[in-house]
């Protein structure tokens, strides 16, 4: 068997900037100090007239980018999450977000698969805050594939998008050739009608695998890849919903406010069913290689395979 | 203009800044007033605007950082012709357009959405960046106050405008001197102001902010500094041209009640027949 495919999703931003440059004049890309680690690097050694280091001072770039885009620029500003999401929130908030202006905000390094430098830039709770500004697209692609169309969904979309990527490695699930990404369309990755399985992000791969674990043991699981955490597609939840009667979501973030909550927030309204959400659970992370995190905090196939299992 | 027709455009526009607040019962005052004199030559001498097309591509920007004295900027924007005089009325009121701070999707000639202080200076400098990105030749101009100038992230931006040399970005600092808790330097002192400035890469110039001949100089020499973005320290009175305001940290975010604002109408209209002598 051939070894799977791994890219880091801040890989995907990274090329797709560079590739999404040469096709458009008006885009920029800032950083804060983390070209190398954002991947905006690549961008930079391309356009470097194009490239806008701030320094490290993540809310004067938000600013920056706000003034930016009113003259016409699409800027992407880029940080890890904890800062982008995180220290800048009020410059997102009222210089991005309640102008509607036409920013990106490419954040990588988010939740605990950040690793070794443990807690600190371990953002679990971007999803949370960027979902509660008005108007804000909030998007957590799931692999290579699915990132670097987001990029390019984010591009063509006008007004204030928040991207999240991740630092680790981790396996392209989709086909290039024939994978359609659509900004608030969630995906069924698998179908079954005993439990409905919302993921997002790096867990929509151990969601699969969770799937698979279950089918052994004659359950059904229907997996839905929720790449827009807002806007959320209820539509295609409600009907899962309807179909399995129980949902649980997982994900790389806080049980508060993430996924998770958008779907009980849909559900409570509009088709009351029982929810189980698989996250990380009102603590912080901790420092550790990212693999070993991930089971640690029960984000890995065989985790969320005894939760469902129990919970159903 | 001439400097006496600036003087009269600058009663009108304190006029109108009261009239707003005290419609609205709420809003800021103070620091309008003492501003008001740079609003008046920004709009009416300085910057190239044309209020038939408040987003012509090729415009000078403005950004009102110290976004609380956002009735002075309308009244501004009133009297230059972007909207009504008459709906200074309407402002802070239930689906009024002029909103308590700046909103950029809604009021002609906003160019951009403030109030949150420390944030409007970096978005001026995004703006001046992409003017020298597509080497235009349009130029930016932030107002900030000086009770404001003590969030971080001004010297954020402007460590950023200093490095990267933006000689189109103009920063003005309304120096009245008092903030909501009393005299900025008992509060936290922001002082030397300049030398901070200067520090940080920027022309400096000092001024009187009340003197249109000192104003316009400043201007001229700041449009002549190449290189560098200049900074403008204007040294003003708090609750300029209103006797009862002057001076008066208490006056940063009150309205006049009924009485008083029928006296200070009174005064800037007898202020206003002066200049008419002239």
């Amino acid at each position: 068997m051939s070894e799977v495919k791994k890219i880091a999703t801040r890989e995907s931003y990274g090329n797709a900037l560079v590739e999404l440059g040469r096709a458009h004049e008006d885009l920029v890309v800032l950083d804060a100090d983390l070209a190398g680690a954002t991947k905006t690097g690549v961008f930079k050694k391309v356009f470097p007239d194009r490239h806008v280091d701030c320094g490290i001072a993540e809310s004067n770039m938000a600013g920056i980018a706000a003034g930016l885009a009113t003259c016409g620029k699409v800027p992407f500003m880029s940080s890890f999450a904890m800062f982008a999401a995180g220290r800048a929130f009020e410059q997102v908030r009222n210089s991005i977000g309640y102008p509607h202006l036409n920013v990106k905000i490419g954040a990588t390094h988010a939740g605990i698969s950040v690793g070794e430098d443990g807690a600190t830039h371990q953002c679990n709770e971007d999803l949370a805050l960027m979902r509660t500004i008005p108007g804000m697209v909030v998007i957590n692609p799931c692999d290579d594939v699915e990132a670097k169309a987001a990029v390019k969904a984010a591009y063509e979309y006008e007004g204030p998008v928040y991207l999240r990527f991740g630092r680790l490695a981790i396996p392209v699930i989709n086909n290039e050739e024939d994978y359609k990404f659509e900004i608030g369309k969630g995906i069924v990755l698998r179908e079954g009608a005993d439990v409905t399985i919302a993921a997002t992000g790096l867990c929509v791969n151990e969601s699969l695998g969770a799937a698979e674990m279950l089918a052994k043991d004659g359950i059904a699981a229907e997996v839905i890849n929720i790449h827009t955490i807002k806007p959320l597609d209820e539509e295609l939840i409600i009907a899962s919903a309807n179909k399995t009667g129980k949902v649980v979501t997982v994900e790389e973030h806080s049980v508060i406010g993430g996924l998770g909550s958008a779907v009980c927030d849909c559900l409570s309204e509009h088709a009351p069913a029982k929810v189980m959400k698989i996250g990380v659970y009102d603590r912080f992370g901790e420092s550790g290689p990212a693999a070993q995190l991930i089971k640690k905090y029960e984000l890995d196939a065989e985790s969320i395979y005894k939760k469902v299992k129990a919970f159903i | 203009m001439t400097k006496l027709e600036l003087q009269k455009t600058a009663v009108e526009i304190r006029k109108g800044i009261l009239t707003g607040v005290h419609s609205a019962k709420s809003g800021h005052p103070g620091g309008s007033l003492s501003a008001a004199d740079i609003f008046t030559y920004l709009y009416f001498e300085e910057m190239n605007v044309d209020p038939a097309n408040p987003k012509a591509e090729n415009r000078d920007r403005f950004v009102l950082s110290k976004g609380h004295v956002a009735p002075g900027l309308y009244s501004t924007l009133a009297n230059r012709g972007y909207f009504p005089v008459k709906d200074m009325e309407t402002l802070r009121h239930v689906g009024s357009y002029l909103q308590g701070h700046p909103d950029m999707k809604h009021i002609p000639g906003v160019d951009m959405s403030s109030g949150s202080l420390g944030q409007g200076l970096s978005a001026a400098v995004g703006m001046a960046l992409a003017g020298k990105m597509d080497q235009k030749d349009y130029r930016v101009y932030a107002l900030c106050g000086d009770g404001e100038i003590q969030e971080g992230q001004i010297w954020e931006a402007s460590m950023f405008a200093g490095h990267r040399k933006l000689d189109n970005l103009v920063v003005i600092v309304d120096n009245n001197g008092l903030q909501i808790d009393g005299n900025v330097d008992d509060v936290c002192s922001p002082y030397p102001i300049d030398k901070k400035f200067e520090a940080f890469n920027f022309h400096v110039i000092n001024i009187d902010g009340h003197d249109f001949d000192q104003i316009a100089a400043a201007f001229k020499e700041a449009r002549d500094t190449k290189g560098m973005p200049t900074a403008i320290i204007a040294k003003t009175v708090k609750g300029k041209g209103v006797s009862f305001m002057e001076n008066k940290a208490s006056w940063h975010g009150v309205a006049p009640n009924d009485e008083e604002f029928a006296n200070a109408m009174e005064e800037l209209q007898k202020a206003g027949e002066a200049l008419c002598q002239k």
